[in-house]
């Protein structure tokens, strides 16, 4: 039985629908809007970039001149010189079948339908839990390149740098570009692994050309670079922070050896990226899980098409792959999706994928390899300790989780109502993957399948939610019998 | 009733006998197990999911009276006394808290409801009056002026549903029952003195039989296809119920606010979420569980709410769920004997069930063990025809 109240007006549904402007759904827009298709953009950024391309702070010269923010300056104007109709500032909070897109702004709520939905709404970082992880001063090295990029914010005087992946180096170039003072980066991966990844990196000879060069920029300032290292603790001493490493083996197993501390005002830590998958887990798309790339993501054939008729994924939303692939990505999904809805024929299609494919196939060896450098091994979730935090929104420790396991939870599900693990503001995006990976070992089943994506997306402001009404606007079901 | 010709795939079972059988480990299931198993049954608890994570463990959690059907009010206050009480008979403190609870009106034609229906509540035990605006807000300070007129009830509360499980799990297990999870049934035979039940094996491979000698079926809104299972054909109604919960937020309500008309269910848990509901609709059958909300009735729900409590403006909605509840025709329960089916019982279809299923599965249980239950039950064969006698076995 349905008591749908009359929806607002509904304005003329769009071709297509694409939520998230960074790199893969800015492209994908304007690859099937260039088919002649009508395309919507919904972003709740305030511009299209997305994590990498996002766009400078006013007044920022340096990074301006970076290569990102060309890329980005690029993307924005051909963004606005095409027929895409962008909707920035609208936080996308639930998708139903069909298409039906409802978001949440300043404005209030709308909602938006279109033929086809593209999503491509990236990454978020992992950090695995670690004592004093939580404290005041330790943030994401994710969320540092964000605060340095859009704008210019050091996160400390002097920080420490930990956790795995090329963002380390950026992070710590960048910090010193922008003058701070770095203590020491402490790479969970042994240098071994990265000179195993050297051939493909070489696909992308200027990314490593980059990386060369931040290398170079940490050795003229002598800061001191500890491979086959974990962030083992940080602890709070007075106003500053007293991090400690740790040396691992070339599992990422925390062994006995040296532990130097380093007394610093900041800690930026990361342990690579996990695939959003809220619109695909929301409408029950086929995922698998894949070490190498994340974790889990939706399954999808050579165009980018899910298993469900209309809804195609792309970015690393579908695997972490890296900004160059998901541009390239972006466009070809935009001409898949523009196929499928008759705006273009196959043969057409054929040709103008081809090349596309082939630049994407070698993006997407560099984009992996740097992915797997990133994958959470599972030495680091069982060096975890009872006594650690690991949802830190709901303070729920290792040894609770533990406890739930050892009381029958068999699925994360359970394990969230059981212990409230995922129930915080950030509905498990944090803790998510790292909860399935302490069940999975815990019971030797893996893998363990992720929360059941629920709405809404984003937590929402009630005082927007609701808007201004009076009591009578509220249209009422009929009353529950006596 | 012994079947003539027990076909051959049917007594290969795995050898061992239950002394009684649940099937459905929602609240209502999980109560009669553990109560016949107490009493020295053998017995096994079998759900297609995990324990308590259908209804029983997604709901509001609400112990008001304020919306419980008139004719199962004394069975909601035994209910509210025994979720109160569970660290003592349950073993685990599920969150149940005692708060007093308001109905409240804004309309006239709200008050005239309102009084109505606190009347005919009363009249069946439950402690509701009526009282002024300014006692309202006496209760309940950060109320909307607004309000016209309340009824008040002393036995309110609330529990963290999502608990229910965790709880049950353990006392069930301490009591010896057998639990089997993510076992869905597909059919229950007849089996000479026995029901024979068929189950899909975990690992896709041929079906499980499971033999008992009693058998009760406590599926929820899947109590349809269950009861088809032996030839009745009774209409269970799904209701999908949207709900809603909040960010933690500073204390801003310490009853259950609740409307006249039943729309809104209100209250804020000591971890300073506040949970919101009141049976608005989502999208979804028992085939496909919860589909999706419909956002305008979230935005309807959502606006009662604030109506109620302005200060809920400050907070973010965290997250939004669907539960499937079940009716009857008569949106009364089916709670007993399943009619020329010895030893066969059904429970379930209990409107503001949750509050009442440490009752109505206890009394269930006294029951099925041959005593006369304390409070009356609610005979499913008002709903139904006696099956024509369950469909003869193929022969080979
Ligand atoms: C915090 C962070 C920082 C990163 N920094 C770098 C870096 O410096 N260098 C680098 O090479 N790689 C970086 N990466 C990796 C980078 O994200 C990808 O390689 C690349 O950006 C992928 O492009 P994309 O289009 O798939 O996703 P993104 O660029 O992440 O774009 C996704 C877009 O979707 C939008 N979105 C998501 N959910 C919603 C919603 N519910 N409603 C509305 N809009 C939504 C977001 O606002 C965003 O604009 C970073 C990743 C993260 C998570
Ligand atoms: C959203 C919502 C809010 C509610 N709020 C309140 C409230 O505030 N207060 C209140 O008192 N009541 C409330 N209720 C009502 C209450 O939750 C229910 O009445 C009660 O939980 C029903 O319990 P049950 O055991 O009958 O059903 P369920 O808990 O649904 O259990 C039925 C079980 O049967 C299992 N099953 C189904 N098919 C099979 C099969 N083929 N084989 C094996 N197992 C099977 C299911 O997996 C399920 O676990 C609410 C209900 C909902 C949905």
């Amino acid at each position: 039985m349905k008591t749908a109240l009359e929806p607002a007006t509904l304005p003329a549904p769009a071709d297509l629908i694409v939520i998230g402007a960074g790199p893969a759904g800015a492209e994908a827009a304007m690859s099937a809007a260039a088919q002649g298709l009508r395309v919507l953009l919904l972003d709740e950024a305030v511009a299209a970039g997305g994590q990498v391309y996002r766009a400078p702070h006013a007044g920022d010269k340096k990074s301006a001149s970076s290569p990102e923010a060309v890329a980005g300056n690029d993307l924005r104007a051909r963004l606005e010189a095409s027929t895409v109709e962008c909707h920035f500032g609208e936080t996308v909070w639930s998708v139903s079948p069909g298409f039906r897109v409802d978001s949440l702004s300043a404005q209030g709520t709308r909602s938006w339908h279109g033929r086809a939905l593209i999503t491509a709404t990236g990454a978020s970082e992992r950090v695995v839990p670690f004592p004093g992880w939580t404290l005041p001063g330790v943030i994401g090295l994710a969320g540092a390149t964000i605060l340095l990029k859009s704008q210019g914010i050091l996160p400390g005087r002097r920080t420490l740098i930990a956790g795995c992946g090329p963002l380390l180096l950026a992070v710590a170039a960048g910090i010193l570009a922008a003058g701070g003072e770095v203590a020491a980066v402490a790479d969970l991966s042994p240098r071994s692994d990265w000179l195993r990844k050297f051939p493909r990196l070489a696909s992308r000879p200027d990314l490593l050309l980059r990386g060369a060069g931040w290398l170079a920029s940490l050795k003229r300032t002598g800061v001191p670079v500890f491979s086959a290292h974990t962030l083992k603790e940080v602890v709070r001493d007075g106003d500053q922070l007293v991090a400690t490493l740790q040396p691992v083996d070339g599992a990422r197993r925390p062994v006995t050896g040296p532990e130097p501390h380093f007394a610093v005002d900041a800690v930026t830590v990361g342990h690579g990226l996990v695939p959003g998958t809220d619109v695909t887990r929301l409408l029950r798309a086929r995922h698998h899980y894949d070490f190498a790339q994340g974790g889990w993501a939706p399954d999808l054939d050579g165009n980018f098409r899910t298993n469900l008729p209309g809804l195609y994924a792309v970015g690393d939303g579908t695997g972490i792959a890296g900004a160059a692939t998901a541009s390239l990505n972006g466009q070809l999904a935009g001409l898949a999706a523009a196929r499928d809805l008759g705006a273009l024929a196959d043969t057409v299609h054929e040709q103008l994928a081809a090349r596309l494919e082939q630049q994407a196939a070698k993006a997407g060896r560099f984009g992996r390899a740097m992915a797997e450098l990133m994958a959470l091994r599972p030495a680091q979730v069982a060096a975890i300790s009872p006594e650690t935090v690991v949802c830190r929104c709901e303070d729920v420790t290792r040894a609770e989780i533990d406890s739930a396991i050892e009381d029958g939870a068999r699925t994360v599900n359970q394990l969230k109502s059981w212990t409230r693990c995922g129930m915080g503001p950030c509905q498990g995006r944090m803790c998510g993957d790292v909860a399935t990976a302490l069940m999975a070992q815990a019971t030797g089943e893996a893998p363990v399948a992720p929360f059941t994506g629920r709405t809404p997306f984003r937590p929402l402001p009630i005082s927007q939610f609701a808007g201004d009404c009076d009591y009578g606007d509220i249209k009422l079901p009929p009353p529950a019998p006596l | 009733m012994t079947s003539p010709n027990p076909s051959p795939a049917l007594s290969r079972g795995a050898g061992e006998i239950y002394d009684a059988t649940i099937i459905g480990a929602g609240a209502m299931g999980a109560t009669t197990a553990l109560h016949l198993a107490r009493s020295g049954m053998k017995v096994l608890l079998i759900d297609r999911g995990e324990i308590c994570r259908e209804a029983s463990g997604v709901n509001a959690g609400t112990l008001t009276l304020h919306m419980t059907r008139a004719a199962l009010i004394p069975h909601a206050m035994r209910g509210r006394e025994l979720w109160l009480d569970a660290p003592k008979w349950l073993g685990m403190d599920v969150g149940a808290r005692s708060a007093p609870g308001l109905s409240l009106a804004f309309t006239p034609a709200e008050r005239e409801m309102l009084e109505k229906r606190a009347e005919a509540r009363a009249a069946m035990g439950a402690p509701i009056r009526l009282i002024t605006p300014a006692e309202a807000r006496a209760v309940e300070p950060r109320l909307n002026d607004g309000v016209l007129a309340a009824a008040f009830c002393e036995l309110d509360g609330h529990v963290t549903a999502y608990l229910t499980g965790r709880a049950y799990r353990r006392a069930l297990t301490a009591a010896g029952v057998t639990i089997r999870e993510n076992l869905p049934v597909s059919a229950i035979n007849r089996d000479g003195a026995h029901y024979d039940i068929t189950a899909a094996s975990p690992d896709n491979r041929a079906p499980e039989h499971l033999r008992t000698r009693r058998l009760v079926l406590a599926g929820g809104v899947w109590l349809q296809s269950m009861l088809g299972w032996l030839g009745f054909d009774v209409p269970v109604k799904c209701l999908i119920n949207q709900l809603v919960v909040t960010e933690r937020m500073r204390p801003v309500m310490r009853s259950v606010v609740g409307i006249a008309n039943g729309l809104l269910s209100l209250k804020q848990f000591e971890n300073g979420t506040v949970l919101i509901g009141g049976g608005w609709q989502g999208i979804g059958d028992p085939v496909r569980g919860g589909v999706e909300a419909i956002p305008e009735n979230l935005v309807g729900n959502v606006r009662l709410a604030r109506h109620a409590i302005p200060a809920l403006g400050e907070t973010r909605i965290a997250r939004i769920w669907l539960g499937l509840e079940s009716e009857t025709a008569d949106a009364l329960p089916m709670i007993g004997p399943l009619p020329g089916m010895e030893n066969a019982f059904v429970i379930g279809c209990v409107h503001s069930g949750y509050t009442s299923a440490p009752c109505m599965g206890w009394l269930l249980s006294q029951t099925i063990l041959g005593h006369e239950p304390e409070l009356p039950l609610f005979d499913p064969a008002r709903l139904m025809a006696a099956p024509a006698a369950q469909r003869p076995e193929e022969t080979p």
